[in-house]
């Protein structure tokens, strides 16, 4: 073993490289700059509705900035995010909000996509006293767990398809005898929707008949749908993100499913309106937030004046999903936050932050003392043929049964 | 086989780099922590993937498996209601731990992820190594895919919604140096055993095996035997890293614990890039690698995985005995080429001569 | 699972007509990507662990030129001969550098490729899931308990002209007989005086452009993303590990082995287990083989 000198040698030059390149770090408030940090999927399974978080992020950045920036103790600051890819994978997401606080001095988080990438990542901020204002992570029982620096402007999950529930009930003389599909992707996101589902379920006492669970690269969920036609539900319910709701849409044309309610999450982020126009007819989606919400602030104006505004910077949208808009809500939450507490000491800010009550173009913002958003509601929308979506607020604004002209 | 000097040498910054990094830089603690545990994937890897010619692309599972047992036993040893009941609230139940609950928690359960990595490895042996080349490598691809998809329809384990693990009890520097610790503890033990391993017989017969088993077996070499501790080594310590890792992340699932595409490969690729068969080639391989990785994460946002898999074509195209036998032939007078009776030199010597 | 079964054969059988419907498009298609591997494999000990990468990009070409108005034949047309040039050039630049390695190293570079063609196509065209929808009929039977889209028809007259024109090809022509030979014996091919590296490149170029078309088929009747490649590749790996080398009707059968089995696990076990399924019949496959071979006291190679 003559040569382990040169190993050594290759080892710790390796090592010392390592320490140069990852070394660069920046401090939270550099100049007349904050940063933000903040680790969301561009890549992997996620990446959709990553991307659509990370527009949402950037507007309200913009938009933050050319109005002058965040005034603190009198000085105009602007707002930047530094973002890391997590890949759509926790573990990942878990390392990077590390490297955000401690290599890169991050001291204000911006939540990641997705309730499995903020269950992740929430031990972490908490761990270093950082606060998060997350805008996509849903699942209920990340309030559940004491976290003192996680705020989420969002409704939590079991909202999401429960109404959905309540309508079957009302439009059937026996909610006993209603029968009931289930298509949820395997994932903690959709696991806490369908949790939500289940309880109303066993409330009214429904039958559920098919329950399948949908794998994370099934590109095909023909079986299910066959069942479904098979039994006849009288509702069916999906939820698996942008491409469950993209391949259901499509499939459920391929195969006439006639099932006189359907209602899955995700609609305007995979843009099925756009995409299957014909199928898509009747859908009920839940959404965070609409664009006709008679709800507005200074900074964005209306919902309707942010959707405008959006779209000018994004013109690839014919609907903006609610995922951008909550993203512009959580950033505008720092903003309000940092001129409240007037200091970047970040106890100060979290303080600051759990006592925000604020109207805004997305809705109403007060954080409950488990950091979730006790404000705003959740809404329903149903696509009509002309690929709008109406507000559904009870039961009677509902097309039901669904038009089929397949 | 004893340490010469530059043995003595090489390991001694190492261990410095290992015990002063994490002082000096404490921010990178965790990051330092995945590197040993990258050295450690690929190394133990190495000792069925290198040294035998057996490449398994399914050493994850043992690794994921490991992290759902050990996440059983700490929850099932102190947790009143059980497993199903922590699991199905998920997430809501947090019980309080206290700190000697927590630590013995995490000692049974690493040391149950490790002897059931062990015992699966040798489940799996039994009709796994009638395979050869690629089918092994197949093979033990589909394995580590059933288990994951097998695993998440366990609503025994959270099923999709995944584990929250125990909370750590006490602060945030001591759990980084406390996990730190851990991850570095058994890349050493795993290193000095596949050291001392390599030197003695069973070196001299995984080689064999490689080279040419039919041989190897009509000289009397029981090459199923020395093929079964091989796997078995890789899939103990996979186990207990693999528990270590679980409790690292706060939080696993399906992805945590089976990163297939990502980590299961990554190991392989480390043993490549360093040059597999060897001792050394692992270690450097998952240093370069990450550092590599790390530094494309950082400045390359969005081009990473272009970066990565340039690397990984370029590497594996151009520098085919891994950069331990490029440099070799590149450069021999740096090694002075030199009749070695060490084994690990020999091969070193044939994978040049090829 | 009881309940699955009796809708399977007591409530409505005739939902089996589906499901072996479906079945069939499904194993069609996994066929075409899966002969290329074999051919890759069987000529030039290749392992491709991109192939399924391959169908996607196809899959992203037949949508680019989709959008651009260009009608479904002329796709094909455009498509195949796009990625066989890929596939040559893919050869060139590297997979001529690795042929006489051994296996792993075929496997990881393979791997490095489908990595860089994952992240270049979500560069590209973005991360969403997109399809082509031709908008054509969709006929039913049976009350509206069985479906068949035209779209799917048409992808498997495709398929099956496909296949045709692949085994003709490899019958007839002078390059298949020269594929045929040098997997037979390289050796005594290139003493005849065939261009061996030539034939590889071919080979190669000849897989990519089958796959291009799958990937076509693939985006016409289901949807597409960026990431999907991988499990094309498991599938393509599963076929060619039960149908063995070269063989195209065995091939095709096990495709069509395939997509049966897993429409069925689906159906009957639940959706959680389609994607273990094609991977369990892998594994079931290399077990059998195994003990068959154990008693000759030989090994699966």
């Amino acid at each position: 073993m003559k040569h382990f000198s040169l190993k050594a040698t290759i080892a710790s030059a390796a090592v010392v490289v390592s320490m140069g390149v990852t070394g660069a770090a920046m401090a939270r408030v550099d100049g007349d700059t904050i940063t933000l940090g903040s680790s969301i999927s561009l890549t992997g399974k996620y990446a959709t509705n990553g991307l659509h978080t990370q527009r949402g992020y950037d507007y309200a950045v913009k938009v933050i900035n050319e109005a002058g920036g965040v005034k603190v103790s009198g000085k105009s600051y602007k707002l930047a995010v530094k973002y890391y890819d997590d890949e759509s994978t926790p573990a990942r997401g878990a390392q990077l909000a590390e490297r955000l606080i401690q290599q890169d001095g991050v001291e204000y988080m911006l939540g990641p996509y997705s309730s499995g990438m903020t269950k992740a990542i929430a031990p972490v901020s908490e761990k270093f006293g950082v606060p998060m204002v997350e805008a996509e992570g849903a699942s209920r029982s990340l309030f559940t767990q004491g976290y003192k620096y996680l705020f989420a402007v969002l409704s939590t999950s079991e909202q999401y398809l429960a109404t959905a529930i309540d309508f079957a009930a009302e439009k059937s003389p026996d909610p006993k005898s209603v029968k009931i599909a289930l298509a949820f992707e395997g994932d903690p996101f959709s696991m806490d929707v369908r949790a939500g589902v289940m309880d109303k379920i066993n409330e009214y006492g429904m039958k559920v008949i098919i329950d399948d669970q949908l794998p994370a690269d099934l590109s095909d969920m023909s079986t299910t749908l066959t069942k479904v036609k098979a039994l006849k539900p009288d509702a069916l319910i999906i939820s698996g993100h942008s491409k469950g709701a993209a391949t259901a849409a499509r499939q459920i044309d391929e195969m006439k499913v006639n099932v006189p309610m359907i209602a899955m999450t995700h609609c305007e982020a995979a843009k099925v309106q756009e995409k299957f126009p014909k199928t898509s007819n009747g859908f009920l989606c839940p959404t965070q937030w609409v664009e006709t919400l008679s709800k507005s602030d200074p900074m964005f104006g209306s919902a309707a004046e942010w959707n405008a505004g959006f779209k000018e910077d994004y013109p690839s949208y014919t609907s903006v999903p609610y995922q951008s808009a909550q993203a512009s809500a959580a950033v505008y939450v720092f903003k309000k936050a940092f001129e409240a507490a007037n200091s970047f000491d970040k106890d100060k800010l979290r303080d600051a932050i759990s006592a925000v009550e604020m109207e805004t173009f997305y809705g109403d913002i007060k954080f409950s003392a488990q950091g979730n958003n006790i404000a705003k509601p959740m809404f329903m929308r149903q696509i009509d043929a002309s690929g709008t979506y109406n507000l559904v607020e009870k039961a009677d604004d509902m097309a039901y049964p669904r038009k089929v002209a397949y | 086989m004893s340490m010469n000097k530059k043995t003595m040498f090489t390991y001694g910054g190492l261990a410095l780099f290992g015990i002063l990094g994490p002082m000096l830089f404490p921010q990178y603690t965790l990051s330092i922590a995945y590197l040993w545990m990258m050295v450690l994937m690929a190394s133990t890897w190495d000792t069925l993937g290198g040294q035998m010619g057996y490449n398994s692309l399914g050493n994850i599972t043992f690794f994921g498996v490991g992290m759902y047992v050990s996440a059983i036993v700490q929850i099932s040893f102190f947790y009143d209601g059980g497993v199903g009941e922590y699991t199905s609230a998920m997430g809501s139940i947090k019980p309080e731990f206290t700190a000697a609950e927590y630590f013995w928690g995490l000692g049974l359960g690493i040391l149950a992820a490790g002897i059931v990595g062990l015992a699966l490895s040798l489940v799996f042996s039994s009709f796994m190594f009638g395979l050869r080349g690629p089918y092994f490598a197949i093979g033990s691809l589909g394995l580590a895919i059933a288990v994951a998809e097998v695993t998440i329809t366990i609503d025994y384990v959270g099923g999709a919604s995944g584990i929250s693990m125990p909370l750590f009890p006490g602060d945030i520097e001591f759990r980084s140096t406390f996990f730190y610790i851990l991850c570095f503890a058994f890349t050493i033990v795993s290193h000095f055993l596949l050291r001392w391993l390599y030197s003695t017989q069973f070196g001299l017969a995984a080689n064999a095996i490689r080279d040419d088993e039919d041989k190897a077996e009509a000289m009397g070499i029981p090459t199923l035997a020395y093929k079964r501790i091989g796997w078995a080594i890789a899939a103990f310590f996979m186990g207990c890293i693999g528990a270590v890792a679980g409790n690292m992340a706060g939080f696993i699932d399906k992805e945590v614990a089976y990163p297939i595409p990502t980590f299961g490969i990554f190991m392989v690729a480390m043993a490549l890039l360093g040059g597999k068969g060897t001792l050394w080639g692992p270690v450097l391989g998952a240093i370069i690698f990450h550092v590599v990785k790390e530094a494309t994460w950082t400045y390359l946002l969005n081009l990473q995985w272009v970066a990565l898999g340039l690397i990984l074509i370029i590497n594996i195209v151009y520098f085919q005995q891994g950069i331990m036998g490029w440099l070799k032939t590149k450069y021999p007078e740096l090694f002075g080429i030199v009749v070695d009776t060490s084994n690990i030199a020999d091969d070193d010597e044939k994978e040049v001569a090829r | 699972m009881w309940d699955n079964l009796q809708l399977l054969f007591v409530w409505a059988p005739i939902i089996n007509v589906q499901i072996i419907l479906d079945g069939i498009f499904v194993g069609a298609v996994f066929a075409l990507s899966a002969y290329g591997l074999a051919l890759v494999w069987g000529v030039m000990n290749i392992k491709n662990l991109a192939q399924g990468d391959f169908v996607i990009m196809g899959g992203y070409l037949a949508f680019a030129l989709h959008q651009l108005q260009v009608p479904l034949v002329l796709i094909l047309l455009i498509v195949m001969p796009l990625m066989f040039i890929f596939g040559w050039i893919i050869y060139i630049v590297m997979i001529r550098r690795i042929l006489d390695q051994d296996m792993f190293v075929s496997l990881l570079a393979t791997f490095g490729l489908s990595l860089l063609l994952q992240q270049v196509i979500n560069l590209i065209f973005g991360p969403e899931v997109q399809t082509i929808d031709m908008e054509m009929p969709v006929y039913d039977a049976f009350d509206n308990m069985v479906t068949v889209p035209s779209s799917k028809i048409i992808t498997l007259v495709l398929a099956a002209l496909i296949a045709v024109a692949v085994v003709v090809f490899m019958k007839r022509s002078r390059a298949g007989q020269a594929i045929r030979a040098t997997a037979q014996d390289p050796r005594a091919a290139r003493v005849l005086g065939i261009d061996i590296d030539r034939v590889y490149a071919f080979t190669f170029a000849f897989n990519a452009a089958l796959c291009g078309a799958a990937g076509v088929l693939v985006s016409i009747i289901w949807v597409i993303q960026p990431f999907y490649g991988i499990t094309y590749s498991v599938r393509s790996f599963a076929i060619v590990t039960a149908a063995g080398l070269g063989n195209l009707p065995a091939v095709i059968g096990a495709g069509f082995g395939i997509g049966l089995f897993e429409k069925y696990t689906g159906t009957i076990l639940g959706t959680a287990y389609e994607v273990a399924a094609p991977v369990t019949i892998l594994l079931l496959v290399l077990i059998y083989r195994q003990f068959q071979m154990r008693r000759n006291r030989q090994v699966v190679r």
